[in-house]
Order: structure tokens, then sequence, then C-alpha cells
């Protein structure tokens, strides 16, 4: 049973994440052209009996899809056979890999669908539950940091194996600047650690739940942490991996076809994971404001709201919030994208080193001694913040 | 004289600016309010007609195939050759147009009309008309040459693509099946046929010249 649960878990996300990077194909383009008085995709078509079927542009990203898979798989004279095919793999495949610790939604108990939240089903060793996350690790967040590093090699991989000059100086650029930027990334996290006390996603939302968002205690971390992200996607404002008047397209100059459509969706893959790590660690996971296990309750300025729900609309409403807040920050990223132009080199490797690193270092004092100062506070003295 | 120097200094930015993320803010601030504007737009279907209202706010893409920005009256598209009022070209194959013509893609086979008809003796026709639009560079000189009217550019058609050169050099009947923007083949200029009483040589031939 536990397995049949794992792989349709895994097949569902697997699913959903590799649709979403043609869904966010679609969306970036539309985006941008909004964004710049235009009307972005919309010839391609299907024509279902005499109907030309546009769907505003949506049928460019199938379109994409059986172009990469009819080009010609060209590949470079005096590459590394191997090491040129496995780097697209390895690209796509680590941030994938990120959402298997990622929980987006509440604990399912099948049991009692229609019952109100107990915390004792939890306890109950008769009681069947769908955790919605695919595993539960010890490292917990420690695997994301683990797994995204890996994405490095695949850049690197693709700019040596190539044989060409171009790649080789995008795939150096790639790889320094995400390893810059990994050092950030794991250290404006460190606060978050500290006041959650757990490195486990699943805790972290509980005391999101308890307590506020992360983002109301760690502001700091959430600008450090979402810059790196962004950084760690090699997306416009850090794209000096790629650049047509310098390098080309830089480590992927000498891919085609849908190798090189591996490298495009491994980074819209990125877009989605760096959003839903930036919700579970800031924005309170699968937690809608005012819910909680039970159903709605609103305690403050005076008000005593309870509104109790059945276990599988809590549930739903978890699931569907997750969804909500991961495709906000997904549309904030894009926009950031659009947005801004893009930093020189050494701007890039001055912001990781000299502001990002620095700012995430005091982040960790300040938050050690904002919990010191708690704890000496409360009469009780140590216990959670 | 002594040389004047001019210090430039760097432009002066706020802290605010320095720190770059307020920036930020406010460009993405831009770009959202753009964006809702071109997305309600875009859903609601009254964005500003690129054809009528080139230069409104908005989404300015003209959508090409589909809408066409009008041409000016006097934009010079294919040529056609413009017909009298029994059908047969105006052209009275005086060659002023191929002569004119600095591309030289012009060519044409005059050919006198046969013994009995009016015309015959008073102007010829052009037996074979062929314009290269390859050659041609749309100068419009032939246009302006014409002592006849006989050739115009008021298509307002520009060049199609084909696949073949051969299919760019037009024929006389392919010139003569062309329709002006006013959608006739003929030419609002008054012409006068050999025989009619206000032919300008019967004149000149009865009035004692």
């Amino acid at each position: 049973m536990f397995w049949i649960q794992a792989f349709v878990k895994i097949a569902l996300i697997v699913g959903v994440l590799v649709n979403m990077a043609a869904i966010l194909l679609w969306v970036e383009r539309k985006q941008s052209a909004m964004m710049q008085d235009r009307i972005g995709p919309n010839r391609a078509a299907i024509e279902v009996g005499g109907v030309r079927i546009r769907a505003a542009g949506l049928v460019h990203s199938i379109a994409d899809g059986i172009k990469m898979i009819w080009k010609e798989d060209w590949e470079p004279v005096g590459g590394d056979r191997l090491l040129y095919r496995l780097a697209p793999i390895i690209a796509l495949v680590p941030p994938l890999c990120l959402f298997a610790v990622i929980p987006f939604a509440p604990t399912l108990h099948v049991d009692h669908l229609r019952d109100l939240y107990d915390p004792a089903w939890a306890a109950d060793p008769n009681d069947h539950s769908i955790p919605m996350r695919i595993t539960t690790l010890d490292v917990g967040l420690l695997y994301i940091f683990a797994v995204a590093g890996a994405g490095v090699i695949g850049a690197a991989l693709a700019g040596w194996s190539s044989n060409n000059k171009f790649s080789l100086l995008g795939g150096l650029r790639a790889a320094s600047q995400m390893v810059s930027y990994e050092v950030a990334m794991g250290l404006s996290l460190v606060g978050s650690f500290m006041i959650y006390q757990s490195v486990q996603p699943a805790d972290m939302i509980t005391w999101q739940m308890q307590h506020c968002w992360g983002i109301f205690v760690q502001p700091l971390a959430f600008v450090l942490f979402a810059t790196a992200a962004i950084a760690e996607t090699k997306r416009v404002p850090f794209d000096v991996p790629e650049g047509e008047s310098e390098v080309v397209a830089g480590y992927f100059t000498e891919y085609a076809g849908l190798k090189f459509g591996m490298f495009a969706s491994g980074e819209l893959v990125e877009v989605c994971t760096s959003s839903a790590l930036l919700t579970v660690v800031f924005l309170g996971g699968w937690q809608f404001p005012f819910v909680q296990n039970s159903g709605f309750e609103f305690h403050y300025l005076g008000l005593d709201i309870s509104w109790h729900w059945a276990h599988f609309i809590v549930v739903l409403v978890g699931l569907l919030s997750f969804v909500l807040k991961v495709a906000g920050l997904i549309f904030l990223q894009l926009q950031i994208r659009w947005t801004l132009p893009r930093f020189r080199y050494d701007q890039i490797m001055m912001l990781g080193w000299r502001i990002l690193l620095p700012a995430a270092l005091l982040n960790v004092l300040l938050t050690g001694m904002g919990i010191l100062f708690y704890n000496g506070l409360s009469t009780t003295g140590g216990g959670t913040p | 004289m002594t040389a004047t120097t001019k210090v430039l200094r760097k432009p002066r930015r706020t802290l605010a600016e320095q720190s770059y993320l307020l920036e930020v803010v406010k460009g993405l601030g831009v770009t959202l309010k753009h964006f809702f504007k071109g997305t309600g737009q875009l859903v609601s279907g009254n964005k500003p007609s690129p054809v009528t209202d080139p230069y409104a706010d908005g989404c300015a893409t003209l959508e090409y195939p589909d809408e066409k920005r009008p041409y000016a009256q006097r934009w010079r598209g294919v040529h056609r050759l413009t017909h009298r009022d029994d059908g047969s070209p105006r052209c009275v194959a005086c060659l002023c147009c191929s002569t004119a013509c600095p591309a030289q893609c012009i060519y044409i086979k005059p050919a006198e009309y046969p013994e009995g008809d009016k015309r015959r003796g008073y102007e010829r026709y052009p037996e074979e008309f062929v314009i290269d639009e390859l050659r041609c560079i749309f100068c419009g000189f032939c246009v302006e040459a014409c002592p006849c009217d006989a050739i115009r550019m008021d298509t307002g058609v520009h060049m199609t693509a084909f696949d073949l050169r051969s299919d760019f050099v037009y024929d006389k009947d392919q010139l003569m099946s062309h329709v002006g923007q006013d959608g006739t083949q003929k030419s609002a200029n008054t012409r006068h046929e050999p025989g009619d009483p206000t032919h300008p040589g019967i004149t000149r031939l009865h009035g004692g010249h």
C-alpha cells in the first residue's frame, strides 16, 4: 500500500510539474506581452471540425513540444558524447526531485473525511491516512540544498562536453554563480531553522499555523532567499550564463531539440520548486489565514468566530491555498524576470558575496539575539519562542 | 587661450535608490500596471484598434493578415493597365513608360490595329505588355511618363510572394485584371476614341491643318 501510494504521488507530482513547465512557458510569453503592450502568442491553432482552437496562445506550448521532438538531434563534433547526453538529464531531474519533501496539503485521514478534526487521529495506529507529500526525510530541507546543488553539475557538464568555447565560458559562469548563491541561500534559511527549531517542512508549517507566517518573523531572510532562489534559476536579472553578445546561449549553445527543451523546462520547474519552497518556509505552506485543522477560527479584535468544517474540506482548502500561494510567487518571479535589467557578471558576484552573504549572517545574528531576548523576557526561560 | 575644464560629477543617488530594493518594487509597480491594463483590454476585447487609432495608449500590435493599415491614396502598389469603355487597354504602345523605367523592367511589343479598325493610323496597341515585378523598384516613373493614363500603380496591393521567379513576370492579361483602389478597372480621366466628334485628331484633320 505504501509503495502504491508513493508511486501515485510521484506520478502525480512529476506530471503536474512537467506540464507546469509547458504552462509557464505560455504564462511567461503572455504575461510579458501584456506588460509590454503586445498581444503575445495567438496564431498557433488546432483545427477541430473546421473550428480553429487557439486557446489564447496556449497551443503554442504544444507546437513548441512538437517542434522540439522533430528537430534534428544534432551533436557537436569532438565533444564528450556521454557527458553531453547526460547533462540535460542532470539539469532537469534535480528540480523535479526537490518536490519530494514539500508537503502540499494537510495529511488526509481517509476514515474521517466528514468528521471534525481530532488530534487523536494521528496517534491512532489503525487510522488510514495519506500524508500529502512524497516522503518525509529526517534531514528535511537540507535534502533540498543537497539536491539543488546537483543542478550545477548539469550546467557545468553541458558547458564542458560541448567542445565550444562559448559553452565552456557559459558553463563556468553558471557554476560559479550557482555555487556563490548556494551559500547565501543556505545561510538565509538558518534563521528560520532557529525559530522553527526544526528542518522538517511539516514542523515549519505547524509552527506557522500556531504563531504567524515566517515572512513576518524573518522578512530579511525572505528577501535574501527569494533573491538567491531567482539567481539559482539563472533567469533574467541573473542570466549571465547566457548572453547573446557575450557567450551566445552559454552552456546550452550546442544543444538542439528536446535536449535544449530539457534545459528550458528544467529552468521553469526550478521556478515552481523555489516558489513552493518559499511558500513552505515563509508563507505558511498550505495554511490559509485563520484556517486551523478544525475550520475557520478568528479569535482576535474581540471577535470569537468558529466555523467548523469537515476534514476533507480543510484538506481541500489547504491544497488550494498552497496552489494559490505558489502561483502567486511564480507570477512574481516571472514579473521580476520581465521587469529588471540583467546584472553584469561582476555585479552578480558582488551582490552574492558582499551583500547577500553578510546580510544572511547578520540575519542569523539578529535572529539569535531575538530568540535570546524573547526567552529572557518569558519567566519560564527556554522553550519555544 | 587657456583650456577650460568642466568637472562632471557622477549623478547623485539617494540612499533609497542605492539600496535598489525600493527601485525594484517601483519597477514591478510599473510593469504590473501595464499588465493589468493589457489583460483588461484583452479580456474585455476593447483594445484600441491599431488601424484607426495607431497612437492610442495600450496594445499597439497590428495582427497583420487579419488587420491591415490602409495605404495612402498615392501609395505605389502593383501596376495595373487601365481599360477603355470597350475593355481594351488604354495603352497606345508609345513606349514612354519603358523608356522612363530606370530598372528597365517593362517590355512592350507594339502592334498596329488591323485594317479597317477606326484606330488604325492614329495609335498602336500593345500586343505584349510585360512587367518584371522583381526588377521593378516601384518608383512610379512609368505612371508619370504615361500620356494616356494607361498604367497606374493605385491597386493598393503590394507584391505578393511566389515560389517561382517566373510568377513575378506579369503579362498583359494579368496586369489588366488588376483593380484600382476605387474598385474600377478604368481611369477617371476622359478618353476620346478615334471617330468621336471630340477626338482631337479629327478636329485637327477637318480644321484645315
